[in-house]
C-alpha cells in the first residue's frame, strides 16, 4: 500500500500542476502568438495525457487496495472515511472528461474554447487533491463522527471533510504539486540547456516551469511553518517524533540530525530553544516528548528516527530550492534574464530530484509519524491491516508490476522526446488523442 | 435512504456493464484479430472506436466501489476479506491493461506494440472474468458477513465460473454489435461482415451461458432462481428481445437504434439481478439495511449523486459528441 501510494504521489503534481503550467504555456501562446510556446502547451499535453492514463490505472488500483488490505478500516470507518473518496470521485470523472477533450481538441476546437476546455482539468485537479488530503486529514485528526459499541453510528459529514487538519494539509500538498511539476519540469529543459540545446523554445519551457515552481516556494515554507504548529497543538506524538524529543521540557532545543537510540539523541546538531521557539514562539514553552505517549501506543525508536530525519530532509530540501529561487530572483530582478554561470542550470536539473525527495519525506513524516495508528486515537494499524491471504505476496506483486509500469512510462516518454527531433509531432499518437493517420488525413485538402 | 443508494449502486453496475463491458469486449476481440498484418485494420477500427472515452468508461468501476465502502462498510470488508483473490487478479488485469492502452498508442516499434497489445487483450478478457466470479460469489451467498469466507471456494463454484464466462461473452456482444455499427458508418463493408459475424457468435454464447447460469441457480441460490422467473421475469423477457432485435436488425437498422436495443439487452439483464437479489446485497444472509451506513453518510451520497448527475453528465456528452463528430470528419 505505501508503495503504491508513494508511485502514485509522485503523479499526482502532473495531474494536478503539471496541467496548470501546460495551460499557462498555451495561454501565453495565444495571447502573444507565440509559436514556442504553443508547441511546448501542445507537447506537454502528450505527456500530461500519458502521466494521466498511468496515473488513472494507480489511482484505480489504490482504490482496490483500500479495501484489499485495508478491510479494518474500510469496514469499520467506511461510512465517514467513504465520503471524501465519494467527492473526489466527481472530480476524477471531471478531469478525465476534459483532458480527453483537451487533447483530442487540438485544431479542432478554436484556439480560446480549446484553452478554456483545459480549465476545468486544472480546477478538477485541485479540486480532487483536496479531497483526497481531507480523507488523510480525518485519519490525523479524526472529527465528526458518533461511536456507539465499536461502530460508526453517527456521522456529520461536513465534520468528517472540513476536519481540522484538512486545511493546512490541504494548501501544503497543492502547493507541493506545483513545486515538484515547476521544478521537474524546469530541471528536464535546463538539461536540454546544458547539452547545448539554448534556443527559445528551451528557455520558454525553463521559465514558465522554474517561475512558477519559484513563486510557490516561499508560499510554501510559510504553510509548512504553520502546518508544523498546528502538528505541535493537535498531534503531540508526531510532534514529539518530528523533533526526536524523548522528555517533556520547556526550553527545549531543536535537534538538525541525530538518531534516538536508548531513549537518547546521539549525534545531533542542538539548537538551545530551537524547538520551543519554533512551537510557541516562546523559549518557555512546553513541548511533550515520547514520555507523555501512553507506552502501550508509543512508536519505537526506529519509527521516531524515520520520521525525524524526514523531516529533516523535507525541510532542508525545501530551504536549498528556496535559496535556488531567490537566487534566479534576484538575477531576473537585476537584468531580466537567467544567471549565466552553468552551476545554475546544473543546479536545477537536480532541482527537480530534490523537490520530488522533499515531497516524498513531508509524506513519510505524515504516514509514519501517526504510527502505531491508523486513524489517530481510534483504529490500530495491526487492526486495520488484513489477515487475508499472504499480503507480502500481493505485495511483491504490486511491486512487480509497477516496476514495470513506471519504467515503461520513462521509455515511452523517451522514445516521445526522440520522435518529436527526428520527425516532428504529427507522428506521435497518444493516449485519448487521435490517430496520427486520422490527422494527416484531415490535413489534405 | 438505503434504497436510493441500493439503486444508485445498481445503476452504477449497470453503467460500467455498458462502457466499460464495450471496452472489454474491443479487447476481447482484439485478442482473436489473427496475426500482425491481418489483424491490422480490425484493430485501428477498434482504436478508433474506443480512443478518447476510455478513462471516461472506468470512472464507473471507481464510482461502484466508493458507493459500496461508503454506504455499505460492512459488507465492503466482507467481500474484500472473501473475494481477496478474483478481486486480486481483476486489479492485476486492469493495470495491465490501463498501462497497456496508454502506451499502444505510443510505442512505434511493431515488437514491442505486439507484445503491449497482447498484454492489453488478453487482461481485457481476465478482468470482466474475475468480476464475474466475483458477482457469482456474492449472487450464490458465499460471501458471510463478517467476512473471511473461503478463500477459493467462493469463486470457484459453477455460480460464480458460468457468470465469469457470462460476462466476457457480453463484453464481447456489446463490442462486436458496437463495431458493427461504426464500419458501417465508415462504409467499410468487410470489416462489418467480419464484426456481425462475431456479434452473433457471442450472441449465442451469452444466451446460452445465461441460462444455464439460470439451471445451476436452481441449486446453488434458489431464491434468486424464484425472484429471476417471478419478479424479475419481465426484464429477462426484454433482454432477450432486445438481444435478438438488434442482431435481427443489424442489416438494415438505423445505428442508433442497433446500439440502444443492444445497450437495452446488456442493462435489463444485469438490472434482472440486482431486482431478483434485493432486499439483499450477499446472498440471502445480509440485506442493504443490514449493512448500511448511518443515515447522514447516505444523504452525503445521494447529494454526490445527484452533484455527479448535474455536473457530469453535460460533459460527458459533450465528449461523446466531440468525438462522433471527430469520427465524421475524418471518415
Amino acid at each position: 500500500m505505501a508503495f503504491t501510494l508513494g508511485f502514485h504521489i509522485i503523479l499526482v503534481p502532473f495531474g494536478v500542476a503539471f496541467t496548470f503550467l501546460m495551460l499557462v504555456a498555451n495561454y501565453r501562446g495565444i495571447r502573444r502568438g507565440d509559436a514556442d510556446a504553443l508547441l511546448l502547451a501542445r507537447r506537454w499535453s502528450k505527456v500530461a495525457a500519458v502521466l494521466f492514463a498511468v496515473g488513472a490505472v494507480s489511482g484505480t488500483v489504490l482504490s482496490f487496495e483500500l479495501g484489499l488490505l485495508w478491510p479494518g478500516l474500510m469496514g469499520r470507518f467506511g461510512a465517514a472515511y467513504g465520503i471524501p473518496f465519494a467527492i473526489e470521485g466527481i472530480f476524477f470523472f471531471i478531469e478525465a472528461i476534459f483532458v480527453a477533450i483537451y487533447i483530442y481538441g487540438w485544431d479542432r476546437l478554436s484556439p480560446w474554447a480549446h484553452f478554456w476546455s483545459g480549465v476545468p482539468v486544472t480546477v478538477a485537479g485541485l479540486g480532487g487533491t483536496a479531497s483526497v488530503v481531507a480523507a488523510n486529514a480525518w485519519m490525523n485528526q479524526p472529527g465528526g463522527i458518533t461511536m456507539r459499541a465499536g461502530r460508526v453510528v453517527g456521522v456529520d459529514v461536513w465534520a468528517v471533510v472540513f476536519n481540522g487538519a484538512f486545511w493546512y494539509e490541504m494548501l501544503h500538498m497543492f502547493l507541493a504539486a506545483y513545486i515538484v511539476a515547476g521544478f521537474v519540469v524546469a530541471g528536464v529543459y535546463a538539461a536540454g540547456m546544458l547539452k547545448g540545446r539554448r534556443n527559445r523554445y528551451h528557455r520558454v519551457g525553463f521559465l514558465v516551469a522554474f517561475t512558477t515552481a519559484a513563486v510557490v516556494m516561499p508560499v510554501q515554507i510559510f504553510v509548512g511553518d504553520v502546518a508544523a504548529r498546528e502538528v505541535f497543538k493537535h498531534e503531540p506524538a508526531k510532534f514529539a517524533a518530528i523533533e526526536t524529543l524523548p522528555h517533556t521540557g520547556t526550553h527545549v532545543p531543536e535537534t538538525l540530525g541525530g538518531v534516538l537510540v536508548n531513549g537518547k539523541v546521539r549525534y545531533g546538531l542542538k539548537i538551545p530553544d530551537g524547538a520551543s521557539l519554533l512551537s510557541g514562539l516562546r523559549s518557555s514553552t512546553r513541548v511533550e516528548g515520547l514520555d507523555a505517549i501512553p507506552a502501550a501506543v508509543r512508536p519505537a525508536a526506529r519509527l521516531v528516527n524515520i520520521v525525524h530525519l524526514a523531516f529533516d530532509v523535507m525541510v532542508g530540501t525545501g530551504f536549498a530550492l528556496l535559496g535556488l529561487s531567490t537566487w534566479f530572483g534576484f538575477v531576473w530582478w537585476r537584468r531580466r534574464d537567467l544567471p549565466r554561470t552553468r552551476w545554475f542550470l546544473r543546479a536545477c536539473t537536480l532541482a527537480g530530484v530534490l523537490s520530488i525527495v522533499a515531497l516524498k519525506s513531508g509524506w513519510i513524516v505524515t504516514e509514519v509519524g501517526r504510527q502505531p495508528w491508523t486513524v489517530r486515537g481510534l483504529l490500530l494499524t495491526r487492526d486495520a491491516v488484513t489477515t487475508s491471504g499472504n499480503v507480502w505476496a500481493f505485495f511483491a506483486g504490486a511491486l512487480v508490476i509497477y516496476a514495470a509500469v513506471g519504467s515503461a512510462a520513462v521509455l515511452v516518454l523517451r522514445g516521445m522526446r526522440k520522435r518529436w527531433a527526428a520527425s516532428g509531432d504529427a507522428a506521435v499518437d497518444v493516449p485519448y488523442g487521435p490517430n496520427a493517420g486520422d490527422i494527416a488525413a484531415e490535413a489534405r485538402p | 435512504m438505503t434504497t436510493v443508494v441500493a439503486i444508485g449502486l445498481l445503476l452504477g453496475v449497470i453503467a460500467y456493464a455498458l462502457f466499460g463491458g464495450a471496452d472489454f469486449g474491443a479487447g476481447f476481440w482484439d485478442l482473436t484479430a489473427g496475426g500482425a498484418e491481418r489483424g491490422r485494420r480490425p484493430r485501428a477500427l477498434m482504436d478508433h472506436a474506443i480512443g478518447p472515452v476510455w478513462e471516461a468508461n472506468h470512472t464507473w468501476l471507481i464510482y461502484c466501489l466508493v458507493v459500496v465502502w461508503t454506504g455499505f462498510p460492512a459488507a465492503f470488508a466482507a467481500i474484500m476479506t472473501t473475494l481477496y483473490l478474483p478481486l486480486g487478479f481483476a486489479v492485476l488485469g486492469i493495470v495491465v491493461r490501463g498501462s497497456g492502452f496508454a502506451f499502444r498508442k505510443v510505442i512505434v516499434h511493431t515488437d514491442y506494440q505486439r507484445v503491449n497489445g497482447a498484454a492489453f487483450a488478453l487482461s481485457s478478457v481476465i478482468t470482466p472474468f474475475f468480476f464475474g466470479t466475483v458477482i457469482g460469489g456474492i449472487a450464490s451467498g458465499r460471501v458471510p458477513a463478517a467476512g473471511h469466507g473461503d478463500s477459493i471456494r467462493s469463486w470457484v463454484n459453477p455460480s460464480s465460473l458460468l457468470t465469469g464466462g457470462l460476462a466476457i461473452a457480453i463484453c464481447a456482444y456489446l463490442a462486436a454489435v458496437f463495431l458493427t455499427v461504426d464500419a458501417q458508418r465508415g462504409g467499410e463493408q468487410d470489416l462489418q461482415q467480419w464484426s456481425r459475424r462475431r456479434a452473433w457468435i457471442a450472441a449465442w454464447l451469452a444466451g446460452a451461458l445465461a441460462v444455464a447460469d439460470l439451471a445451476v441457480s436452481h441449486h446453488d441460490a434458489h431464491r434468486l432462481f424464484t425472484h429471476l422467473t417471478g419478479r424479475a421475469l419481465p426484464l429477462t423477457i426484454i433482454s432477450a428481445l432486445a438481444g435478438a432485435l438488434a442482431l435481427a436488425l443489424m442489416h438494415r437498422g438505423s445505428p442508433r437504434l442497433i446500439r440502444t436495443l443492444a445497450g437495452v439487452a446488456v442493462a435489463a439483464l444485469v438490472a434482472g439481478w440486482g431486482v431478483a437479489q434485493y432486499p439483499y446485497l450477499l446472498g440471502t444472509h445480509t440485506s442493504f439495511t443490514d449493512a448500511a451506513a448511518p443515515t447522514s453518510s447516505l444523504t452525503a451520497l445521494v447529494v454526490v449523486f445527484a452533484a455527479a448527475a448535474v455536473i457530469v453528465a453535460p460533459s460527458i456528452t459533450l465528449l461523446y459528441r466531440l468525438q462522433q463528430r471527430g469520427q465524421l470528419e475524418s471518415g
